[in-house]
């Protein structure tokens, strides 16, 4: 099968849906034809389709979402990109009170098909305010979906998937997966939203990660793997829906659960796998459950310093060699 | 900015004035009901009465089609009834029956009717306006002519999302008309404390869009700023902003005295009172009789009699409904 990146996965899901349905359109900072995006993903498709479809917007982050909140409800099905994750805290009002909850508190009447996509992520030394993974927030919102692709592969799916729903749809990538390649098939398909992935069987522990750690979960997994330990990885793809019932039957075969992700400890996506896991299947551990999560700091600038916050194989073999 | 005077000349059908009056009578006794409702204790929450506005919200969807869109506020209730949402309905949804406009989900402060253009009541102050604004973006992409009005009060365009929002629809050539309420308060703050100019349609000009400043108790004055902008909105030229300068009757919400309001200046704005000058103008210029007034005001006062009847007589949502209509089917 041929090999793209997770950027040309995601490029590639938005060209087809646009030509697909002439009321999906793009809209963010610099992604048409002069910068073509932050980070690319919207490279060309300017050119395709126009300035009007692919529209460039001042910097006005709430407005942004509201513009794509109002286009939603009256027909349309916006893309909306947010440069970096971080600033969706400017825009917070409309994806929380409006884009979440429009659906739910007028009754149904009114459906919001929009999609706001964002890079979450540290690793590249931009500091506070460009490297958060702020996943937890948003699955914090009822009437929100929030999909994490880990590969280019789920990347285009979900996209897919996201853009042609019927409701608002928090996508988080990440920075440092932009340039990684995988087979992504040329034919159409899409993956659906709540059905995790799991990236390699195990029997000794499950390893429960999203985004770029899946990628550290499958380097730690195959270094344990030659020690004797058997791992499981469990990939959610999306936060909300989360896919229970395939965390909790791999906990149950292996009793053991190691969660791995890059937003902080407190009250974050490792926080509420482990609760459900608690509540759900706590007669089947023989240990107990593992957290590997920034810790409860801003993302520091200095390399040794950012290296030292972000999980890494090394945390996760650690974690799962204090229960195994 | 344009000033825009009173009393001007206007062309209009008497069918046109006497649907224009009935509308304001509507909203006035649909206000004075729900207050009374509330004091009744018959009111879950609170309340944010239009009485005193109802100028600005019939002068300007006067203007608009069934097809037209607008965003309305917490102090929404005028809109929905100016733009065609039926009153039983409205009056349901604010004692949270099952057979209100968003089946108890939204109640007062949060009521839509998607069937005819009324894009909902956001209760964050100004959130509405850049939906106002994606609505009219997504006018310009399917290419039709309708336009957005969007409604919200002095207090808003203090917010940011005021101004990114009026920047874009302005940079884009939107079909919006943006139609600030200036009541004088945000909640108990009066405008002179929290801005140096009188005059919000000043602003405007940082966007390059026309603003004009409107007597907002004045339905026909609103109705021709309203109309010019619309007619600008649909032949694609762009936005306004159109300065109503108002006031509502009662306090902020509830039962608030409005203790923060001058006594003096109260009576002064209750003398310039919209329903009773519009009514004086009628009946000076002899468009209407003052049987014909009284036959719209008895029938008015009939279909509020039927809402509360219906919107009483309605069941409360079983309680599990709660859990429905957090998504979409996919």
């Amino acid at each position: 099968m041929r090999k793209i990146t997770y950027k040309e996965a995601l490029r590639e899901a938005l060209r087809e849906e646009m030509h697909r349905d002439p009321t999906v359109f793009l809209l963010g900072e610099d992604i048409g034809g002069y910068w073509e995006g932050a980070f690319k993903v919207t490279k060309g498709l300017a050119e395709e389709f126009g300035d009007e479809r692919v529209r460039d917007t001042p910097i006005s982050e709430s407005a942004i979402i509201g513009a794509a909140v109002g286009a939603a409800i009256t027909g349309m099905r916006p893309v909306a990109e947010i440069m970096f994750g971080d600033l969706t805290s400017l825009a917070m009002d409309q994806i929380a009170n409006q884009a979440a909850k429009i659906h739910y508190m007028f009754g149904g009447q009114a459906k919001v098909p929009l999609v706001i996509r964002t890079p979450f992520g540290a690793g590249v030394n931009i500091a506070a305010h460009h490297s958060q993974s702020l996943e937890a927030w948003f699955m914090h919102i009822p009437g929100l979906y929030v999909a994490v692709p880990s590969t280019p592969y789920d990347a285009k799916g979900l996209l897919k998937t996201a853009i042609r729903g019927s409701n608002p749809v928090f996508f988080c990538e990440h920075k440092l997966l932009y340039p990684i390649e995988g087979e992504v098939p040329e034919e159409e398909y899409t993956v659906p939203f709540g059905i995790a992935n799991v990236k390699k069987a195990g029997s000794d522990v499950t390893v429960v990660a999203t985004l770029y750690m899946v990628h550290k979960a499958l380097n730690a997994a195959k270094e344990l793997e030659a020690e004797g330990i058997s791992v499981e990885v469990v990939d959610p793809r999306t936060l909300t829906p989360l896919d229970e019932r395939t965390i909790i039957d791999s906990v149950k075969k292996t009793g053991r659960l190691v969660v791995v992700s890059e937003d902080c400890k407190t009250a974050g996506v490792t926080a509420e796998i482990a609760a459900i896991v608690a509540e759900e299947a706590i007669d089947y551990l023989d240990a107990p459950v593992k957290r590997v999560a920034e810790p409860d700091t801003p993302i520091p600038f200095s390399p040794p310093l950012e290296q030292y916050v972000i999980p890494d194989e090394k945390t996760i073999i650690k974690a799962v060699k204090e229960i195994v | 900015m344009q000033r825009r005077e009173s009393g001007l000349e206007l062309n209009l059908s008497k069918e046109k004035l006497i649907e224009m009056y009935r509308k304001m009578v509507e909203i006035r006794s649909f206000e004075e009901k729900v207050f009374e409702l509330y004091a009744q204790n018959l009111v879950p929450g609170t309340i944010h009465l239009y009485a005193g506005e109802e100028a600005v919200a019939v002068g300007v969807c006067s203007n608009l089609r069934k097809d037209d869109y607008i965003t309305s506020t917490h102090r929404g209730h005028g809109h929905c009834i100016a733009k065609g949402a039926q009153l039983n309905r409205i009056m349901a949804e604010i004692l949270g029956k099952k057979t209100g406009y968003c089946e108890g989900k939204g109640g007062s402060m949060h009521i839509a009717d998607f069937n005819i253009g009324m894009l909902g009541a956001t209760a964050v102050v100004g959130a509405g306006i850049p939906i106002a604004m994606g609505a009219g973006l997504s006018i310009k992409l399917r290419g039709t002519d309708n336009v957005v009005a969007c409604f919200f009060g002095d207090g808003a365009s203090n917010q940011g999302t005021f101004h990114e929002a009026i920047n874009m629809a302005a940079v884009w050539k939107l079909p919006v008309i943006f139609v600030c309420e200036n009541n004088v308060y945000a909640m108990g703050t009066c405008q002179s404390r929290v801005m140096l100019i009188e005059n919000i349609a000043d602003r405007a000009v940082a966007y390059g869009i026309p603003g004009i400043v409107v007597d907002g108790n004045d339905v026909l004055a609103v109705y021709e700023a309203a109309q010019e902008a619309v007619e600008r909105a649909r032949k694609g030229e762009g936005p306004a902003l159109i300065e109503c300068k108002t006031y509502r009757h009662k306090g902020h919400s509830r039962i608030d005295p409005a203790k923060y309001r001058p006594k003096e200046e109260v009576e002064e704005w209750l003398h310039k009172d919209p329903m009773k000058r519009f009514k004086e103008k009628l009946l000076q210029t002899n468009v209407l009789l003052e049987d014909e007034i009284q036959q719209v005001e008895k029938e008015v006062s009939t279909e509020i009699e039927e809402a509360v009847k219906f919107a009483m007589e309605s069941p409360y949502p079983s309680p599990k409904e709660a859990l429905e209509d957090v998504y979409a089917p996919m």
